[in-house]
Order: structure tokens, then sequence, then C-alpha cells
């Protein structure tokens, strides 16, 4: 708070929409779920190690999907891994965001032509909300994803009603 | 459930009745590493029985190899075995195949497959060693490490383009030569990194809180590490001497002088957890010292002269192994009159690992669970192929 640091004689007021000041809050701690599943989680651990350190955006590992705002899906996803996933993502609380991370979990990867125990897109099981490419994606991809992310709750509305 | 023979008596003389209980760990557990599931048999606080459970991220490896329309094409799959060790997995299958095939491969190439299979090492071993550190509660080795960690990736992004997976060495040669500046750079990673390493060492290995977490946990004896065919760091951390890069020299690692590492149970009993870790933080020395070695006496030469054009092999079939950063890696192809491979299979040290979990984890607490896992150092893309 640089800017503001001991500037006033008493305390101000801010006028805002409620929708701007939750979007605010929300995107910039979105808690993430640890939960690696292949090739692509290395790179998502280097993300979020030094070099590129993810929690400068307010990105933190969580171990439970109940305290969780994002879900990286973080490569191959098997059949044997669907059901587990679909049920991680089913324990999380609204409002809830899905990153797909590689070509995995976009469309199957490598693994799209002979893979039978690789399933062709995570989008099958559960909604993406933004879809990172690569094969696996750069740190600085992610964080781009991520970034992505961050627009699309920024213009979201929480207390509107939706149009039915 | 089963129950217990034993019985606890209160004061009064009732009988308490006591039961075992079976806990779920995993497949999303932050320290199993992973995809892996763990069904864990408790008595109370004390594993009597574990069960692991794979497939999570089982991607069909060998299916893959049967379909492709040659043998290089198989490359890019065994890169994403071990994904955090590819360059000595495209080793294994490079010295496999040109094992099968009968190529001799110009000396430059194996002198920079050396650099990049002992660097790989480093990376996989830092990642090890990092993770570990987190699941004892030492967050500090893990930032540390990733950031020397990173500047190795740095020059494999040099010669190949690629952070992770590299499809770098090929049959009979290497995708690219090393770039002008990877010498120089090298050598510079090499003196940073030594004080890194030290600098880890004494913050991590001889913290008190470390040692009374690890020592005398897990222990895996001598005989039954040899029984179950473990190997590499697991082995070694037994105190059993073995080690391909000198016992079977493949390329040609029998140019360099280094040591092999063994645990000597110096913080309690040979073959505990703190003698599987250290075995892996004093191969990273080692590893240096051949890449300084390696550096100092590389030879000229055209990387890409003993490439076939066309791979086609007489029908027959091949074993070839290196010793990876988590043991003995091995690839057996079986060649049909056709370009593409009849069968690959491959020889996963961190499956064969995995298997001997069930035996040292009996009777140890479930918190040291974790550190028994984190200490062999699985990859689950290599358990499960
Ligand atoms: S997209 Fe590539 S790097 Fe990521 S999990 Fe799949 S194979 Fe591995």
């Amino acid at each position: 708070m640089g800017l503001l640091d001991q500037k006033f004689e008493s305390s101000n007021v801010v006028i805002t929409t409620m929708d701007d000041l939750l979007n605010w809050a929300r995107l910039s701690s979105l808690w993430q779920m640890q939960f690696g599943l292949a090739c692509c989680a290395i790179e998502m651990m280097a993300a979020s190690a030094s070099n590129f350190d993810m929690m400068r955006f307010g990105v933190i590992p969580r171990a439970t999907p109940r305290q969780c705002d994002v879900m990286i899906v973080s490569g191959t996803v098997t059949l044997k891994m669907a059901s587990r996933i679909k049920r991680l993502y089913d324990q999380m609380s609204e409002p809830r965001y899905v990153i797909s991370m590689g070509s995995c979990s976009n469309c199957g990867g490598p693994y799209w032509e002979h893979g039978y125990h690789v399933l062709k897109g995570v989008d099958r099981v559960i909604p993406v909300d933004v879809y990172v490419p690569g094969c696996p994606p750069r740190p600085e991809a992610l964080i781009e994803g991520l970034i992505k992310l961050q627009e699309k709750i920024r213009n979201e509305s929480l207390v509107q009603k939706k149009a039915v | 459930m089963t129950e217990t023979t034993e019985t606890i008596k209160t004061s009064t003389g009732r009988v308490l009745r006591t039961e075992e209980m079976v806990v779920n760990m995993g497949p999303q557990h932050p320290s199993t590493h992973g995809v892996l599931r763990l069904e864990v048999v408790l008595d109370g606080e004390i594993v009597v029985d574990v069960i692991p459970h794979m497939g999570y991220l089982h991607r069909c490896f060998e299916k893959h190899c049967e379909h492709m329309t040659s043998y290089q094409q198989v490359v890019p799959y065994v890169d994403r075995m071990d994904y955090v060790a590819s360059m000595t997995n495209e080793m294994a299958y490079a010295v496999a195949a040109e094992k099968l095939l009968k190529i001799e491969v110009p000396e430059r190439v194996h002198y920079i497959r050396i650099i990049m299979s002992e660097l790989q090492r480093i990376a996989s071993h830092l990642i090890a060693i990092g993770t570990f550190g987190i699941d004892m509660g030492a967050f500090t080795p893990f930032l540390y490490y990733f950031r020397d960690r990173e500047r190795i990736l740095e020059l494999f992004e040099m010669t190949c383009g690629a952070r992770l997976l590299y499809n770098y060495i090929w049959i009979g040669g290497l995708s690219h030569d090393l770039p002008p500046g990877f010498i120089e750079k090298t050598r510079e990673f090499i003196t940073d990194f030594k004080k890194t390493l030290k600098e880890v060492n004494d913050l991590l290995n001889y913290n008190e809180i470390f040692i009374k977490r690890t020592a005398n946990v897990g222990v895996l004896p001598k005989d039954l590490a040899i029984n179950y065919a473990c190997s590499g760091p697991m082995l070694r951390g037994s105190g059993v001497s073995w080690d391909l890069r000198r016992d079977d020299p493949y390329t040609l690692y029998d140019r360099f002088e280094w040591d092999v590492i063994v645990g000597k149970g110096e913080m309690g009993t040979v073959g505990d957890v703190w003698d599987r870790n250290m075995v892996r933080q004093r191969e990273m020395w080692e590893s240096l010292r051949i890449i300084e070695q390696a550096l100092a006496s590389l030879p000229e030469g055209d990387v890409q002269k003993a490439i076939p054009k066309r791979i086609r092999p007489v029908p027959g079939d091949a074993y070839g192994r290196v010793e990876g950063p988590r043991g003995e890696l091995g690839f057996y192809i079986v060649a049909e009159d056709s370009v593409t491979p009849y069968r690959i299979k491959a020889r996963a040290p961190a499956f064969v690992n995995l298997s001997v979990i069930n035996e040292i984890s009996k009777g140890a607490m479930l918190a040291d669970l974790v550190a028994i896992i984190g200490s062999i150092d699985i990859v689950l893309g290599e358990v499960d192929r």
C-alpha cells in the first residue's frame, strides 16, 4: 500500500460495485489443488517453484479439494483416473474452475490414437475453463492460462440474477 | 476388517476390543508423488500391511511401440515413461536398439550422451531430494534445488529446444550437436552448483529434525534388497556396491574416474531412509566429476554420421540396460522382419523398487510411510507405463 500509506487525515470511502470487489478478491487468491498426474505435473511444480513462482498471483497449492478454487488437470487422464477426477471435482465448492494443462488432458495428446486406456480429453468428464496447449506447456504458458482465467473471473457476476 | 488376537484389559477388568482398519491413501495425495494408491492396513497407528494399487497412469507404452511406423518414432514415448529423467530413458532405448542393429556410434556421441545423462541424473535427484524434503516438512531445499534444476533445463533447452521431454538421443546419434557456448555454460553451472549442493547438504541432511524423521526408518536389509531385485540408490543405500556404469559399462563409462556411493548407516541402520537419501545426495558429486572429465576430453566428430537412413533389423532380440537415476533401466526389443518393433518390454526400476514397500513399512508408523515412499523415489509414469 505504498501509494496510500499514511496519506490521509481520516479513513476513506471507496465506491465500487459489489461484483468488482468480489471478483477482485476471488481472482487474486485462486487456491489451486495440489494434484499432479503425469509429465505436465513436473512443469506445474516448476511453475510454483523458485524461478516462476506462481504464488505471486495468489495461487497457493492446497492438498484437499474442499479448500480449492481451481483444479489444474496436469497430465494424462486415464480411464481409471477419470472417475476419481470427477469425484474430486464434485468435492470442490462453487465457484470452481478447471484449467486443462497439456495436450493429454486437452484431447489425449500423444496417446490420442492408440491409447486404449487414455481418456481423450478431460472435458468429457468435467467442464474446462481454460485449455493450455503444449506437451508439456512451459511454466510461462501455464501462467498465461492462469491470467486468462483471471480475466474470465473479472468479467463474471456472482450477485446478479442469471437470465433464465 | 480383521480382529487382532491381542486383548487389552482396563483396570476394572473389561476387555477392550481392538480392530485393524483400512485406510486408503491416494490416488490424490500430496506425498504419493503422482497417482499411486496405497491400501494401508493399520493397527492403531502402526502399519500392518501396505498394498499398492497401480494403473492410474497406464498409458499403453507397449501398444504404441507396436503401432509406430519406425523404430525411431518410439523415442518420444520412451521420453514420457520416466518423465523426470528422459535423457537416460532415451539412452537406454538407444543402447538396446544399437545392440540390435549392431551400430557403432562415434566417440563424440558417446561423450555427449554421458554428459547429458549425468546432467539428467542430477536434475532427477534434485527433484527426488527436493520433494522428499517437502514430505519431511522442509520447504527450503525444494526452492534451492529447483532454482538450480532450471539451469540444467536451460542447458538442455539450448541443446535441443525442449525443457522436459527431449527426443534428443536418436538411434545411432543425436538430433543436434552441442551448441556454441554449451561447454562454458556447463562449467559455470558446475562451479555454482557445488556451492548449493554443500549448502543444502548442511541445511537438510544434517538437520536434527530430519535425522530424527529418517534414521532407522524403513530399513531395507541387504539380502531383501537383492531378493527383490532392487537397483539404483535403493540397492546402494543398503550397502550393496552395484552400479551398471561400473559393473556392466555401456558407452564409455569405463574411461572416467568416479566412485560408487553406498550407504554406511552413519545415522542409524544401514539401508534406512536417511541412507538412501544420502546416496542420492552424494551421487550428484560423482556425476559432476564425470561431467567435468567428459567436458575436458570431448572429442570432435559428426554426431549424425551413424544414424541409419532406414531401420530394418534382422529378426532377433536384444536387451540393453543403463543405470538410470532410479536404477537399472532396460529395454528388451524383439524384432521381426519389419520396420516396426514386434515388441518392446521395459524393465522399469521404479516398478521393481516399489514392490518392496510392503516388506519395509511393516511395523512403521503411518507418518513414516510418507518418508518411505519419498525415499523410494517412484515416478508413476514408469511404474504404470
Ligand atoms: S501433454 Fe505431454 S507432457 Fe503433458 S502429460 Fe501428456 S504426454 Fe506428458
